[in-house]
């Protein structure tokens, strides 16, 4: 079986963030980027997905400027067998044209299962792999907590309010990865030097007209500082007229 | 133009996000033009007359066997069948896991643009806006929407829903032509977590522990505090990696992301990934032995101190506060 692996690179989660002189984008300079955490488990399960059937091929596909070329090599390193780069000089394409472009590619690739991160944890959408999956009209699960593969059919277990909801897919299925998916692995040095030899396919991101438009990207106001209302359970007291009289809140 | 709103039913009952997002329409109508109109896929109408208080004039009700459960495909079609017929300005759905879920694919079949998880809608020099945190909240991003119409999840608890005394929604049949045998995906079961439970994201106020708690057996003082406040229990990252307390109380960017209207953290240093998940709760408090700890500077009250002595007597306060009342 193919399965295709979308994944996204981003500002590691301890960037701090700085306005571009645009106003509408991160600023690039000082960013380190990494492959967005969500991806990374849904990497993993593609790859045990391979193990599991003793074979087949597991293809990355990320859209977006040269930049993303290191995080598909990491994903090559983790042991996917090749990769795809729909390459694109937007700086941040909107989700339902992420979505467009993914679908144009996978329309041709034949993919038994098609992954994605829950959600990229820059622009925290979590929209690309549903949308992807409703243009090629093919079933999908979101926020996969757990996961098992037996024949034809996907069973996913996703969390929901006050529960978990098991769901079954038929082949072929779009899943999304939620942290605890299963324990991803690290790159190994044999793995990063396989990667080198392995091909990165470059094409035009056909991403269409975008559903969204950025009008700006603020800091948001700092919360007023608080006040310590005491020192030990001797404020307990005082802490609870605040929250009644002046919060409100008991 | 019209304001449609997804209305999400579990086991028959309206769920509260729906109420907010008609609330928020109610207002936008103002600016937008009305009317507010509902769509709900369900096996049985849920009570749909009501949410004219809640400010719906009409409601949509696809109803279908297979509706019961939440049919990802089913319901899409549905919402998208709706906002065909009905072109609306703008389409709202709670940012619950059952509406994150379900608006990218509605979104795709109209081949509209979608802000997820927004804190803020505004007409702005006459077109939509909307606000979303990014970067874990490190920022917020504003959003206009080239094309009609515009799709928005709100996030839980942050939209005020109204009270129109009196009011009774139309309800209306909308045919949807929706082959369930046919369906590639099923929801096979919805295993329940504990009996009476409110979801975090759901909760109005949430008490959560850090490493500070020293131990998953000390959560008992963290219940205690929570039920004399009627709260739900959270917990940082810390403690759920080391297996105290189940990932579903997670707070933080790998976690809920929540906004009660009171948020207590007990011995939680305040980590970025963990103001992530809740500085967007109306009052804050920390309970932290370090005075220096991050918490404190998102908490709006603060008590600087060891929390083996500090919840006790909370607890006991707030247990002779509801004596009284
Ligand atoms: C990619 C990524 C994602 C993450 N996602 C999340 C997330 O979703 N949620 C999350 O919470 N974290 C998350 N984290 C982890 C986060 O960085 C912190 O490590 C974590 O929040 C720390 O948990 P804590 O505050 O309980 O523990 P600590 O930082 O160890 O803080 C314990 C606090 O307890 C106080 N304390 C100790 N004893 C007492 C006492 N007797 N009385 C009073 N106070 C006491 C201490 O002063 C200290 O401030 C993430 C990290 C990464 C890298
Ligand atoms: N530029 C991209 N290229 C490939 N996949 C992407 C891209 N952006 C997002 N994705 C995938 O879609 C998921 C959700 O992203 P988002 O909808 O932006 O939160 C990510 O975890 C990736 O799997």
């Amino acid at each position: 079986m193919i399965q295709v692996v979308c994944v996204k690179q981003v500002p590691d989660t301890e960037t701090r963030v700085k306005v571009a002189a645009d106003g509408r984008n991160l600023d690039p300079a000082g960013v380190t980027w990494v492959l967005n955490p969500y991806d990374e488990y849904a990497v993993e399960q593609a790859l045990r997905v391979r193990d599991q059937q003793g074979g087949g091929e597991v293809v990355a596909v990320s859209v977006g400027g040269p930049g993303v070329l290191s995080a598909l090599r990491n994903v090559l390193a983790l042991g996917a067998d090749r990769a795809i780069h729909l390459r694109t000089d937007l700086a941040a394409p909107d989700p339902l044209s992420l979505a467009r472009a993914l679908a144009a590619e996978l329309r041709g690739l034949g993919a038994g299962l098609v992954w994605f991160g829950k959600q990229a944890v820059d622009d925290d959408q979590a929209q690309v792999g549903p949308m992807t999956a409703e243009l090629l009209d093919l079933p999908c699960a979101t926020m996969a907590a757990a996961f098992t593969l037996e024949g034809e059919k996907v069973i996913v277990e996703r969390e929901i309010e006050g529960g978990r909801e098991v769901v079954e897919l038929t082949l072929p299925a779009v899943v999304t990865a939620e942290k605890g998916l299963n324990e991803p692995r690290y790159a190994s040095l044999k793995g990063i030097m396989a990667a080198k030899k392995k091909t990165i396919e470059e094409k035009p991101a056909e991403l269409g007209e975008p559903g969204l438009e950025v009008v700006a990207l603020v800091l948001p106001p700092p919360r007023a500082a608080g006040r310590i209302v005491g020192q030990g359970p001797q404020a307990v007291a005082e802490l609870v007229r605040v929250l009644r009289e002046d919060a409100k809140v008991l | 133009m019209s304001i449609l709103v997804f209305i999400e039913q579990r086991d028959g009952r309206v769920r509260a996000v729906s109420r907010e997002a008609l609330g928020e329409a109610t207002r936008l109508a103002a600016a937008l033009g009305g009317p507010v109109v509902g769509v709900c896929p369900a096996a049985t109408d849920p009570g749909l007359a009501a949410l004219g208080e809640a400010g719906a004039e009409r409601v949509l009700l696809a109803a279908h066997p297979a509706f019961a459960a939440y049919d990802a495909a089913g319901y899409a079609r549905a919402v998208a069948v709706a906002a065909e017929t009905l072109k609306p300005a703008l389409v709202l759905f709670g940012a619950s896991t059952m509406g994150r879920d379900l608006a990218p694919r509605v979104a795709a079949r109209l081949g509209a643009g979608l802000a997820s998880d927004c804190i803020a809608l505004a007409v702005e020099g006459g077109r939509l806006v909307a606000s979303r945190p990014v970067f874990a909240g490190k920022a917020l991003q504003k959003v206009a929407f080239p094309k009609a119409p515009a799709l928005a999840t709100l996030r839980p608890k942050v939209f005020a829903p109204v009270a129109l005394g009196g009011r009774s929604a139309a309800v209306e049949p909308l045919a949807v032509d929706f082959d369930a045998a046919a369906s590639r995906a099923k929801v096979l079961r919805v295993a329940a977590a504990g009996a009476g439970k409110v979801d975090l994201t759901e909760a109005e106020v949430i008490v959560s522990g850090g490493r500070g708690m020293k131990g998953p057996e000390h959560f008992q003082l963290l219940e205690d505090l929570a039920a004399a406040l009627g709260a739900s229990v959270g917990a940082s990252r810390a403690v759920v990696d080391a297996g105290w307390r189940p990932h579903s109380e997670q707070v933080g960017q790998t976690g809920k992301t929540v906004s009660p209207k009171l948020y207590v953290a007990v011995g939680i240093s305040g980590a970025i990934q963990h103001l992530t998940g809740m500085t967007s709760s109306r009052c804050i408090v920390a309970i932290n032995k370090d005075a220096e700890a991050p918490i404190f500077k998102v908490a709006d009250y603060g008590i600087v101190g060891d929390l083996f002595e500090i919840l006790p007597a909370l607890t006991e306060a707030v247990g002779k506060l509801n004596a009284h009342a």
